[in-house]
C-alpha cells in the first residue's frame, strides 16, 4: 500500500489525541488508578484494518510519546506492559476467529490493567496489589465493552478504505 | 456480540468474583499490625489499636486513627495513595508507586472463624 507511512502517522496521531484528551477528563469511579483507555480504541482499529506488526508498532509509538508529554518513566513502564500483553491476548483472540471486536477489546482492557498491575507488583514487591486484581479486571471489561461497541461501530463505517 | 464474546465476559467474572471471594475470606482478621516498607525494605510496624501518625522518609505521612490506616500526606503528584480509603483488614494495603511505599495490615493472631455448624 502506497500511502503506509502517512496512515500510520494519522493513526499514530489520533491515539496521541486520544491520550491527551482522556488526561483532561479524569474520569472517577470511586478506584483510583481506572481509566476509560481510548486510545486502545485505535489500536483495535489498527489491529484490525493494517496487521498485528502495525498495531504493535502503533502501541509502542504511542505509549512512549505520550509518556514523554503527559506521564513519567514510571508510566511509561507500566502503560507499556499493559499494552503489550493486552495487544498480545488481541491478536491471539482475534486469530482465533471465534470472537467479535466487543469480545477482543475485552480481553484486551482486562488484560492492559493486570499486565501494569503484574509491574506494579514487581516494582514495590509485594503481592499485596492482589487486593486490586479482581477490581481492574471487572473495570477492564466494561471499558473493553465500550472500546468495543466504539470500535465496531468506527470498523463498520471504515469498511471500505483499505489499509492493509 | 457473538457468543464466544459472552462466555469470554462470563469467565472473567467469574475468575474476579472467585478471587475477590479467595480475598475476603482470607483477609478477614483482627486489628493487627501495619507494616509500611519502603523500595522492599522493612521500614517500620505499627500497632493499629494505637492512634499514632507515622512520617515516612518526610515523603508520606501515615495516620493510624480508630484501628485503621489512612495515608494522608505525600510529596508525589497524582496523589493516589491519599486518596485510597483507609485500611484495616488483613491483607489489605495503601501503596504508593512514585515513593515506592507500601503500607499493608499483618493480622497480629491467627484468624478465628464466626461460627462452627456441626
Amino acid at each position: 500500500m502506497k500511502n503506509k507511512v502517512a496512515y500510520f502517522g494519522v493513526f499514530v496521531a489520533l491515539a496521541l489525541i486520544f491520550s491527551y484528551v482522556e488526561s483532561l477528563i479524569p474520569i472517577q469511579i470511586g478506584v483510583p488508578g481506572i481509566k476509560l483507555g481510548l486510545a486502545n480504541l485505535i489500536v483495535v482499529i489498527a489491529l484490525y484494518k493494517m496487521g498485528v506488526k502495525e498495531a504493535y508498532l502503533l502501541s509502542v509509538t504511542r505509549v512512549i510519546l505520550a509518556g514523554f508529554i503527559f506521564g513519567s518513566m514510571f508510566s511509561i513502564l507500566y502503560s507499556l506492559a499493559g499494552g503489550l500483553l493486552s495487544l498480545t491476548v488481541m491478536a491471539l483472540l482475534r486469530r482465533t476467529g471465534k470472537f467479535s471486536v466487543i469480545g477482543v477489546s475485552v480481553a484486551g482492557g482486562v488484560f492492559h490493567n493486570v499486565g501494569q498491575l503484574i509491574v506494579a507488583a514487581l516494582v514495590v514487591e509485594t503481592f499485596q496489589v492482589g487486593y486490586y486484581f479482581p477490581v481492574l479486571m471487572v473495570a477492564g471489561i466494561i471499558t473493553g465493552i465500550v472500546i468495543g461497541i466504539l470500535s465496531n461501530e468506527m470498523l463498520k463505517r471504515l469498511r471500505d478504505i483499505q489499509l492493509s | 456480540m457473538k457468543k464466544h464474546d459472552v462466555i469470554l465476559i462470563v469467565v472473567i467474572l467469574v475468575i474476579a468474583g472467585g478471587w475477590f471471594g479467595y480475598m475476603q475470606m482470607s483477609g478477614n482478621g483482627d486489628a493487627g499490625t501495619v507494616v509500611v516498607t519502603v523500595d522492599g525494605e522493612v521500614y517500620g510496624e505499627y500497632d493499629l489499636t494505637k492512634d499514632q501518625t507515622v512520617s515516612i522518609h518526610d515523603t508520606n505521612v501515615l495516620t493510624i486513627k480508630d484501628k485503621t490506616a489512612d495515608m494522608t500526606e505525600a510529596d508525589c503528584p497524582d496523589k493516589l495513595c491519599v486518596h485510597q480509603k483507609a485500611i484495616s483488614r488483613d491483607g489489605e494495603s495503601i501503596i504508593c508507586l512514585p515513593n515506592k511505599v507500601v503500607v499493608s495490615v499483618v493480622s497480629g493472631q491467627a484468624r478465628e472463624y464466626d461460627a462452627v455448624v456441626k
